[in-house]
This record gives structure tokens, sequence and C-alpha cells, in this order.
């Protein structure tokens, strides 16, 4: 017998007959806040940033003022092709090592903790958000939803081959508990709050 | 598998103890990373119906667990990822061996997974001629300091900053004296960029799997889960068949939960869901038994596998905070390792069940209601009847059986104790007497309550028949 079949018929010795109900989710996360508020204070609260846009050309200026351009800069936005490049969507992952910043849409933000998220139709490359020094993510103000209850009704039964949430700076307090911004991933993290 | 003599909890804890600061600098960060928890979880109002909802989740899958096993093989397999199934430790370290054999691969970069700590995969791929570095910071540290976590989710707690910056002088050549955390991130970063580089295999855990649509998700804070995910060829992702959830909706309560009550987070920075491999490249996952399906048909002990390594348990416990991890010896430590270890080897592992003041607070803090306590104080009974417990305290117990069930007896033994106690107390208060290694002995009363009630009884009945 392979181990697949003795493992399974193991458990099936053990578990019980009768099988537990599983419980309604419908009446979780109907509470009542502020979304985008609070979106925005959780976001500060776990080291991340924001600014309100009302257009991609305010993003570009923003860009232009804060970061310097004359680093990698990469983005999946056509509309940033003047401050970013867009031809790196099919590179050895490996020669992402060099990006200062990578500029990335969400598909939705979610309030209670800020998390975006998104998937590796929009992410270019699944390590970019990841491998880049800094991380930008542009998200419409009217895609803020208030808990991952709704984040997953959202997703229902997206097709994606890798997703992920990201809520903040990649961070550590490994070391004696001292929050450490920029652990293995980006050091920090802008979110474009679009009109 | 370690062949080191195990010391056992309490003499692991005496030693702990000696050095008194640093007890109670770990007891404080402890419980402070606790008050977090509390923080977090007072912001939901939902929070007692997530937890509710969660242990109502888990236990659906713990009474449905092979449906949902071939149903999530089935989904992994339509998405492109190769499934293995290992009965004990031993199978998944040969099929982890295998999968890096036939990449003719010498190095792997892992990130964290409680799993593989529990198989001890480390030494064994090490015995194989191959190269393991644990890319998880707090398991970077340790591991080059040659010692396992002490924490699940916070595995060099144990540890200061000035421990951490020795560490990284002699392994990395950072400054000497350089204490300051954010500068020894920095250098390990920067060194394990470049692991992350050049590994063509990358391992993980998994945090939760789902049946319904054969994807799994890892959470870290770090990233580096992902960093070596996406950069290797191949992605091995170890997995106790209990992290399984029927529904990615499910997901919900879980991520809502997992973070909060590990560190007070409102969520990990990244949550990631891995469902296909990149074109050409591959994924695998490992399904793993060892002992699971034994914990799963014992009736008492089986709530255990709804454990979601949070880790909440150990920041509240406080045994764990003023023993530290490394006394429990046992890839899991605190509170659900102590219920969790017995399974895995009874006699090895008898001592941690009695490693807790049965207080009940992790039952509170449980994310998924686990009756920790109660597994606790149920497991020694089960110890005692096995015949796990030591000796002198069989002894002890019986004759404490035998005094309190005859009140001759008794009386006698009350007599002589106080009698010892008031007149010559150095015959218990020494060495030899076990009780008063941790305590005080009590001070003597001048009669004992029996004698004081029959006096007063007598008295009282007197009153009344004057009446």
């Amino acid at each position: 017998m392979s181990s697949k079949d003795q493992i399974l018929q193991k458990i099936k010795n053990s578990q019980p007959n009768i099988v537990a109900d599983l419980p309604d989710l419908n009446i979780l996360g109907s509470d009542q806040f502020e979304v985008l508020d609070t979106y925005k204070t959780v976001l500060k609260n776990i080291g991340g940033d924001f600014v309100e846009v009302a257009n991609y050309d305010e993003i570009s200026a923003y860009l232009k003022q804060n970061y310097a351009l004359e680093r990698r800069i990469i983005t999946t936005v056509p509309e940033l092709s003047e401050v970013a490049v867009l031809d790196w969507k099919n590179e050895d992952p490996h020669l992402l090592q060099n990006v200062e910043l990578t500029i990335i849409k969400a598909h939705f933000g979610v309030a209670e903790n800020s998390a975006l998220w998104v998937t590796d139709d929009i992410l270019g490359q699944r390590v970019a958000p990841f491998i880049t020094q800094y991380l930008a993510i542009i998200v419409n103000k009217s895609d803020i939803i208030p808990t991952m209850h709704q984040a997953y009704e959202r997703i229902g039964n997206q097709e994606y081959g890798f997703g992920t949430f990201i809520a903040g700076p990649s961070k550590t307090a490994d070391i004696e508990q001292s929050l450490v911004l920029g652990a293995h991933g980006a050091r920090g993290l802008i979110v474009f709050l679009l009109e | 598998m370690s062949s080191k003599k195990i010391i056992e909890h309490s003499e692991a804890a005496t030693r702990f103890n000696k050095d008194v600061e640093r007890v109670n600098w770990h007891d404080e960060t402890l419980w402070f990373v606790r008050e977090k928890r509390d923080r977090a979880a007072h912001n939901i109002p939902d929070w007692e119906l997530l937890r509710e909802t969660a242990s109502q989740i888990k236990n659906n899958v713990l009474s449905n667990i092979h449906d949902y096993l071939v149903e999530f093989e089935a989904n992994a397999q339509k998405n492109g990822i190769i499934v293995h199934w290992a009965a004990d430790a031993k199978e998944h370290n040969e099929i982890v061996h295998s999968i890096m054999a036939k990449h003719d691969v010498k190095q792997m970069v892992k990130s964290k997974s409680m799993l593989t700590e529990e198989c001890h995969l480390n030494d064994y791929l090490a015995e194989k001629g191959i190269e393991v570095i644990d890319s998880d910071l707090g398991e970077f540290i340790v591991q080059l300091r040659k010692e396992p976590p002490s924490h699940i989710v916070l595995p060099a707690i144990h540890l200061k900053k000035e421990d951490v910056s020795e560490t990284f002088h002699e392994h990395l050549g950072t400054e000497k004296g350089n204490f300051d955390p954010q500068y020894l991130t920095e250098s390990a970063r920067l060194t394990l960029r470049n692991t992350f580089l050049t590994r063509k295999v990358a391992l993980t855990g998994v945090n939760f799997a789902i049946a319904e649509t054969g994807e799994f998700v890892v959470c870290t804070n770090e990233g580096n889960a992902d960093m070596g995910a996406h950069l290797a060829d191949v992605h091995i992702a170890c997995m106790g068949f209990e992290k399984l959830i029927p529904q990615r909706k499910h997901l919900g309560v879980f991520l809502r939960l997992l973070a909060r009550s590990a560190t007070g987070q409102p969520i990990t920075t990244f949550s990631s869901h891995f469902k296909k491999p990149r074109d050409g490249k591959e994924i695998h996952i490992v399904i793993v038994d060892n002992g699971r399906s034994t914990q799963l048909g014992r009736e008492d002990f089986k709530n255990s596998l709804k454990c979601i390594r949070c880790g909440a348990c150990m920041n509240t416990c406080p045994v764990y905070r003023r023993s530290g991890g490394h006394s429990y010896h046992n890839a899991v430590a605190g509170p659900i390792g102590a219920i969790l270890a017995p399974n895995l080897d009874m006699s090895k592992n008898a001592d941690l069940p009695f490693a807790s003041t049965l207080c009940g607070s992790c039952t509170n803090v449980c994310p998924v209601k686990i009756d920790i306590h109660d597994q606790l104080y149920k497991w020694r009974q089960v110890l005692v009847k096995e015949g796990h417990t030591p000796a002198a305290k069989t002894v002890a117990m019986k004759t404490m059986a035998t005094v309190l069930a005859n009140p001759m007896i008794f009386n006698i033994a009350g007599k002589s104790g106080r009698f010892v106690m008031k007149n010559i107390p150095a015959l218990v208060n020494n060495k030899m007497n076990k009780w008063y290694d941790q305590r005080e002995m009590p001070s003597v009363p001048e009669e004992s309550f029996r004698e004081w009630y029959k006096k007063n009884s007598r008295e009282a009945k007197a009153k009344k028949d004057e009446q």
C-alpha cells in the first residue's frame, strides 16, 4: 500500500463518523466604520504611507519629485511610461535585482488591515513587488472595502497562478522585538489612492 | 534524528532561571507581545464570533479530512502542482532529498517551516551533503548559532541584541560591538539577498491549504518565502495534513485571526496564495502525517490538530515566559507543544504536560478555541496510567492517596508534620525535599482544622443545649 493510501486509510479510521457542519460566514464583517479613513490610519500604523491623487499625471509628478529617476524604475502601468520602464516582464526574474522602485496596480484594498490584493496578471512578474528596494501601489479609492470577508467575496472564483495581499513594507522584529522596516522585501511602501 | 540526552523541562527551566535579569526580560518581552495581541483583538467587535467560527471550520475539517485531502490533491494536480505523501518524518526527508537529487542541486533556501523542524530536515540534508540556509531572520540567527528556534513565530526571542551582534560579527563580519537592530538586520538582508539570487530550490511551509482550489497560502512579514519561491526553479512546500481548510472564503476568517493572535498586527505583510507554478518551473507539495492520524483518533487530544501556529498560547503562558522555548525540547514549545509532543513520543515528552500551572490562559487566547489546559490535564492522567512519570512522583502520589483515604493515618501524619515543621524545620526545609525547591514551606498552625472543628462543634453544641 502506498503512503498515500496508508495515510488516508488511517485518517478514515480515526476521523469521527459524523461530519460537523460548516458555520455561516454571512454574519461576519458587518461592523460599520469609515472605510477610507481606517485604511489610511492602519497603513500608517504598519509603516506604509499614502498620497491621494486625482490622476496618473499627479502620480508621475510625485514620483519625479520623490524618487531618484536615474535608478531603475519599473512599472506595469502604461500611463507611467514617462517615469518608468514597461519592457521587463519577460526578463529572467533574477535580473530585477537592481530595481529601485516597482509601481503596480492593486485590484482592491482592505481597510481593516490596509492589505492590497494583487495577482500575477497585474504583477508583471511574481518577484517584482518583493525584490524591489521600494514599492508603490495604485488603488482606486472606490476599491477600498471594509474587511477580509468582503475581500474574499470579491475574489470569488478569480483565476490566478499567484496572488498576494501586501500590507505595508517588508519588516522584522526578530532582534529583541525592535521593528525594522525592509527585511527581505521592499523597504518602503507608498500607496497612491486614486480618485 | 538527534540522539542527545534530553534534559527534562523542570531541570532546563531551573538553569534558565539562574540569570534573573534575563528571565525577567524574556518574561516581559513576551508579555508585551501578548498585550499587543489583546489590543488588536479588542479592536474587532466580531473577535469572539471569529474565534468560534474558526473553531467550527476546523471541527468540520477534522471530521472530513479524508475527503478534503482527496479533493485538495486532485485540484492541486489540476493546477500543475506535484503532490507527495509522507507517512512519517523519515519519508518526508527522503522525498525532499529526492527532489533535490533529481535536479542535481546541493543548496536550498528555506523559509519558516516548523514541520521541517519537527522532521529534523536540516540535519538529514546536511548528512547528504546539502546546504540549507534558513532565511527568516530569527531562524537565520539561531541557525548560525547551531540552536533550534525557541518560539514558532519569534525563533530568536531568547536572544538579546548583544548575542545577535556577537554571532553576526563572527559569521558575517559585522562590526564588533554594534548592537543596532537596524544595522544587524541590514547586514543579514545583504547576505541573504545573495542567497535568494543563487538558489535553485526553495522550501517553504504552508499556513493554509484550500481543498476547493488546490492552492496554498504562506504568510510572512519579511517576504523571505516569496523571495525564495519566485526566484527558484523548484518550490517545495511542506505541510502537515491538518493545514487544510475547505474553501477559499474561509481564509477571510483565518487571516483575520492569525497575525492579530501572533503579534498583534492586523495581518502579516504578505499573505501569498500559490496556485500554479510559473511557466517551466515546479511546485511540489509534501503532505505529511507523522503521527497526526494517531492524534486524530485520540478523542481527548484530536482538537490539538486545529492549531494554526500563531504562538499566542506561548506568549501568555507564565511557565513558557519564565522557562524559555528550549526547555520544552520539542520543535513546537509552550502549551500547544506540550499537548502535541506526547503524541509523537510519550516517554520522551512525558515531562511536558506537567510544565503548566493549568491556569487556562492559553485556552482563553487560542484563536481556534483549543481546550489546551484541559488537554494538558488529560495528558497527565494518560502518562501516569501508562507509567511514564518519574518513580519518585509515583511513590509520593501513591503515599498521598493512602494518607488521604484513611482518616487515622491522615490525623497522625498531620500531627507529626506540624511537630516536625515547628520543632525541627531543617528536616523538611532541605534539598532532599523536592517540594521545597521552588517554594517556602507554610507556617505551622497551632491546631489542624479537624481539631478546631471538633472543639468548636462541641462548644456550639453545648451552647445550643443551654438554650
